[in-house]
């Protein structure tokens, strides 16, 4: 049995199915590189812009503006000694920062970044994306664990139970969206805002965007809920005991995890590639813009977000952290569900 | 021809990781092959046209109930269990089980008839898209059940409770 | 089509996705392993804690909040998987699935303030 004839049998041809796998792998590649770069670039930035918040230049030495720091960075990251503790589980401790760029990386399959440019269209996309970043919890808890020193341990476990409380919130917030749009195919989300004036669900629901960015920050284990990593009490968390390229791992799967939940918030809360219809109303000539653009600008905000509350909040503490996801994002969100599906039903 | 060799891929490995999990000495190792099982497990359902019960197999199994075993296990003292033999005396006993329950199956699937086809045809559902289909059905058919659904759940937070709680 | 001959083609990209991170984190690590030193000795190789001894076991008995927090996640979260559908569902449905969910819901709001009088979010 050729392959000809496995794949024949479904109306697939071989040369098509090759030809199909290498549009596939093309895209892939050409997301993985803006990624890379992304991540690589957002350092610097991130760096950049916290300095001249806090009245300070951040890098300037290597290059102009220190504009090649990144990848001086990078190099001495590669170069590093790759330490494994002597008393560590040494094969958990080896895959833990590879499941922490799987969990992030595998998301961006069903980001819609344009309406024509997408790795995959499948129905069950929001789904997809929490089953992902679920994963993430596991390279916490695998560091953590597997390190076997007190501070990898406490690290890990304090921020495997941030990150659980916060996905109900997250999940909680982002039924409403669904409840609006009828659908779990970010597609079709971005396409069923169009038909407002406003074009993007933020107006309607933006009580599920405010719970929504808070669990952004805390999913992500950012400031100012970076507790697990509290350089000041835990000295870096659950990734004390890595060094070199794996650490380098744990940070790029921190910023391509930016990258998926600031897509999930334009996706769902801002409309995605799209301008809102009555912007395009008065000004027409937005709509020789492409919607890539749109896309890329209304990320980068919410990154820019990002650092812009790293460099102005102070951490949260740990029962307060609890407190707020519980006790505040989880009813404030179903409250917002429920009111949600009442106006939906009245209308 | 396919869709029998990808069965027979996924029915094979999912057989051998349940075999890798409780051979493993350390209870860690166990429920980190069966995040490797269940993901296997999601892929059977997306092959049955099942893609939210896939979804939900890798959001809730894989992403809750494990971490809910991991934080069980790593409350265990590990030293001790890593020490002790995890084949106790009684295991011939237990491979009688085995065997037995494994001829029982062998005999009753020679007995075994797929039943009518139901409404939902694969064309259906592709149309409908799965999700829709599973919800259609169960908050008109099944509302009973999904209520009492609800009421599985209060419990489970109430035993929770009970069960940590120290008796003050 | 008949039953057990749905192959989901949609999906095949994300599986090539999956594989290439996979590859990747893999890649970059095994790449790196021939390029970067290796010079281990005892001491580099101890546990981290601020250049004292380790005092103690590392892996030590925690608090049972985490525990509790865990199993309450699993609780909310199968709420949160019924209500995936629901939310689809909706408009063709109507009020029946509005009363519906909202008895679910409030049912399991008297298990979450039940958890919330226990002091279960309470650190």
């Amino acid at each position: 049995m050729n392959f000809n004839e496995i794949f024949g049998t479904f109306g697939l041809q071989s040369t098509s199915f090759l030809f199909q796998l290498l549009i596939v792998l093309v895209k892939i590649a050409v997301v993985i590189a803006i990624t890379m770069l992304h991540v690589a670039y957002a350092t610097y930035f991130e760096r950049k812009v916290i300095g001249h918040m806090q009245v300070r230049v951040g890098p300037m030495r290597v290059g102009p503006h220190g504009l090649l720091q990144p990848i001086a960075d990078g190099v001495k990251l590669f170069f590093k000694e790759d330490i494994i503790p002597s008393n560590a589980d040494r094969t958990v401790f080896q895959i833990a920062p590879l499941v922490a760029v799987f969990a992030t990386l595998s998301s961006l399959a069903v980001i819609p970044f344009y309406d024509i440019f997408y790795i995959a269209n499948i129905n069950v996309g929001i789904l997809y994306i929490f089953a992902m970043s679920s994963l993430g919890a596991y390279s916490l808890i695998m560091s953590g664990w597997a390190s076997n020193s007190k501070y990898s341990f406490l690290g890990g476990l304090r921020s495997t139970a941030q990150v659980v409380s916060y996905e109900i919130a997250m999940a909680f917030s982002l039924v409403s969206i669904m409840l609006m749009a009828g659908s779990m195919n970010l597609i079709e989300i971005v396409q069923a805002q169009q038909q407002y004036w406003y074009g993007m669900y933020l107006i309607p629901q933006f009580v599920a965007y405010i719970v929504f960015l808070i669990a952004m920050l805390a999913e992500t284990n950012r400031t100012p809920f970076d507790l697990p990593e509290a350089e000041s009490e835990l000295v870096a968390g659950y990734f004390v005991e890595y060094s070199g390229m794996r650490f380098a791992l744990f940070f790029l799967g921190e910023y391509i995890g930016m990258i998926v939940m600031s897509s999930l918030a334009v996706v769902c809360f801002w409309g995605g590639w799209t301008v809102p219809p009555i912007l395009l109303k008065f000004i027409p000539q937005l709509a020789i813009v492409p919607g890539i653009v749109w896309f890329i600008l209304k990320v980068y905000f919410h990154i820019f977000l990002f650092y812009w509350i790293r460099a102005t909040l102070p951490r949260y503490r740990y029962d307060k952290l609890m407190a707020l996801g519980w006790k505040i994002l989880i009813p404030v969100a179903l409250a917002n569900l429920v009111v949600t599906s009442i106006i939906k039903y009245i209308y | 021809m396919l869709p029998q060799i990808i069965f027979g891929y996924f029915a094979i490995v999912t057989i051998v990781l349940s075999l890798v999990i409780i051979t493993r000495k350390n209870p860690v190792h166990s429920v980190l092959w069966m995040l490797v099982l269940f993901f296997h497990i999601a892929a059977i359902y997306l092959f049955l046209n099942a893609e939210f019960i896939a979804a939900v197999q890798v959001i809730l199994y894989a992403g809750a109930v494990l971490v809910l075993f991991l934080f069980v296990i790593m409350m265990l003292n590990l030293k001790e269990e890593l020490s002790s033999e995890r084949f106790i005396g009684e295991w011939p006993i237990g491979v009688a089980l085995g065997l037995s329950i494994l001829l029982f199956i062998f005999f009753s699937i020679a007995k075994l008839a797929p039943g009518p086809l139901g409404k939902f045809t694969i064309e259906l559902i592709q149309k409908e898209t799965h999700t829709k289909a599973i919800g259609k059905v169960l908050y008109t058919e099944y509302i009973l059940p999904f209520e009492v659904a609800s009421l599985i759940l209060l419990i489970a937070i109430v035993g929770a409770m009970v069960l940590a709680k120290k008796r003050t | 089509m008949t039953p057990g001959s749905y192959i989901p083609t949609e999906y095949f990209p994300v599986l090539v996705l999956i594989l290439v991170s996979i590859a990747f984190g893999l890649g970059v690590i095994l790449i790196g392993g021939l390029v970067r030193l290796k010079r281990p000795y005892k001491e580099k190789l101890t546990p981290y804690e601020c250049g004292n001894p380790m005092v103690g076991a590392p892996r030590e008995q925690f608090s049972v909040k985490f525990y509790i927090i865990a199993m309450l996640f699993v609780v909310f979260d199968v709420e949160a998987v019924f209500l995936y559908p629901w939310a689809l569902v909706y408009e063709d449905i109507g009020l029946y699935a509005l009363i519906a969910m909202i008895l679910f819901i409030d049912i399991l709001l008297a298990g979450y303030v039940y958890a919330w009088q226990k002091k279960a979010f309470d650190w």
